[in-house]
């Protein structure tokens, strides 16, 4: 399964860092942040299902469930930024206007 | 007469500008058709294999390679049946102004490559998002000059936003679009997979833009012939700081900083730092001294261009621009995420107290700890902003810190720098 955490979302109720510690951080004021790429392997499904279905402001959302067949592209699964590697672009950050 | 009269506009010396113009009035149709503009496009794989080959980062800050979010909007576009353009004109960065400049003067630049964009893409609606006033009436005024067989039926509406530090964000842009706040969200999707009507868009900061007429008109090589290997063409540069009034220049990418202290009018040995990309990308110290300006040198220093605005420090303590920079941060940021309101709020705490010398050694390791590892944890990239100003100010200053943790620092003593937004070039003017 794949997921993503809303960090617009999260209310910092830690529900997700008990159960799955491993795939979820929290800061310093007890919000949340993935760790990780969103990819969950099969063996850690109950964990993660279980902190998608306790977290109190739904922030933890299962991805591709609901997509139409057509998957869209997208420039990191397909088009790893093709002919530039980071050293020479200054992509200090996703910040795009 | 507009209110950028103390601006100083010029090209660097012995180029031909692309994007400025001198003068105050904006270019209107018949002089931007006269000099070439509008040109047909017959062959839109052709354009787009010169937007490939030239290089073309994102001017907006990220410096993203265009064809390569061209490419992935068309695909997208054609597998999903339509996708929208969206024209980036809601400048955020308070130190910029290179984006009202070429709304409210060169419309006609603009939205020839907006509409350019528009045919790479199939696209059959697009949209000019600004957070000016002046920069709205000038594309309004060009968009009922235009002679709409050479918009190829493409249909342009204006949005016109409060102007706020996130708003410009592209998922911001996005999310006003399909009527709601100027905020971000959080990703995936992008803009590029799933964006205004659900549709794929390409949401593309207005001055990259405006070098797809140029590219159109001349291609890749004549591109090329200014800027580095990596850091192609020319860019807008915002200047501000030092003392001096505030200037706009088209600069080469890849000329030494050097040269443009030269031109400003700077005496290099004044020089503390500088404030980069913006507030984005943080301070340098004198070591600015030795980097040309592109994308490759200002990495090696852990900085960036990021929108071409750059402030100059000489008088200014950079503890005290970090403290006023943190301050902004505090009470621009979206309020939407925990850790970016809860960090940036705790970053400018420590910062001012620091600049008020009243900061502990505990208080200074804090600091340190959440420029690392508060990084990324945000659903856009303003807290990565505040991480990097803070990061960069300690790892920059060091001298600087301790003399603050000792309350000694004299200039800071006499007066500390302080503005709500620092090196702003011209007040907020509210839509």
């Amino acid at each position: 399964m794949r997921i993503k955490l809303d960090r617009t979302l999260c209310d910092g109720f830690g529900a997700c860092a008990k159960h799955a510690p491993e795939y979820f951080s929290l800061d310093d004021w007890g919000y949340a942040a993935l760790v990780g790429n969103g990819e969950i392997p099969e063996q850690d499904h109950d964990v993660v299902v279980r902190a998608l279905l306790d977290c109190p402001v739904h922030a933890i959302i299962e991805l591709g469930g609901h997509r139409p067949a057509a998957q869209p592209a997208t420039i990191q699964d397909e088009a790893p930024e093709p002919h530039l590697n980071s050293d020479d672009s200054e992509a200090i950050s996703d910040f795009v206007r | 007469m507009t209110t950028t009269t103390a601006l100083t506009i010029a090209a660097w010396p012995g180029i031909e500008p692309r994007l400025l113009l001198p003068g105050e009035a904006s270019e209107d149709y018949a002089s931007y058709r006269k000099q070439g503009g509008y040109q047909p496009l017959d062959d839109v794989d052709r354009l787009l294999g010169e937007v490939d080959l030239s290089g073309l980062l994102g001017r907006g800050g990220a410096a993203f390679p265009l064809a390569v979010k061209v490419r992935a909007v068309r695909d997208n576009g054609h597998r999903r049946g339509g996708a929208i353009v969206v024209a980036n004109g809601e400048e955020g960065e308070p130190a910029s102004i290179k984006d009202r400049w070429l709304l409210r003067h060169r419309p006609h630049l603009v939205l020839d490559g907006l509409r350019l964009a528009a045919r790479t893409v199939d696209a059959s609606r697009a949209h000019v998002y600004v957070s000016d006033r002046q920069a709205a009436d000038a594309v309004e005024t060009a968009l009922a000059e235009v002679d709409a067989a050479v918009l190829n039926g493409l249909a342009i509406n204006v949005v016109e936003v409060e102007p706020s530090y996130v708003a410009g964000e592209e998922t911001a842009a996005v999310r006003v679009l399909n009527g709601g706040p100027a905020k971000p969200t959080d990703k995936p999707p992008r803009p590029f997979e799933e964006g205004v009507s659900g549709l794929p868009t390409l949401v593309s900061n207005v001055e990259t833009l405006a070098n797809l007429p140029f590219l159109h008109r001349h291609g890749a090589e004549a591109f090329r012939q200014h800027g580095t290997s990596t850091s192609p063409g020319t860019f807008l540069a915002t200047i501000t700081g030092a003392g001096r009034p505030p200037a706009l220049y088209e600069i080469p990418h890849g000329v030494a900083f050097t040269d443009l202290l030269t031109l400003h009018g700077v005496p290099a040995d004044q020089v503390r730092g500088v404030l980069m990309g913006g507030y984005f990308a943080g301070l340098v110290n004198s070591d600015i001294l030795d980097a040309t300006l592109d994308h490759e040198s200002l990495r090696s220093l852990n900085s960036g261009l990021g929108c071409g605005a750059i402030a100059i420090l000489t008088d200014d303590c950079p503890v005290a621009v970090a403290a006023s920079v943190m301050a902004y941060y505090d009470r621009e940021n979206a309020g939407q995420c925990g850790s970016c309101f809860n960090g940036t709020a705790a970053m400018s705490a420590v910062t001012e107290a620091l600049r008020d010398g009243l900061a502990t050694d505990e208080d200074l390791a804090r600091l340190e700890r959440w420029s690392v590892v508060l990084r990324g944890r945000g659903a856009c990239a303003t807290l990565d902003g505040a991480t990097n100003v803070a990061a960069s100010l300690l790892v920059q200053f060091p001298q600087l810190i301790a003399s603050h943790l000792e309350n000694g620092c004299k200039t800071c003593h006499s007066g500390a720098f302080s503005a709500v937004r620092p090196y702003e070039v011209e007040a907020v003017m509210p839509a």
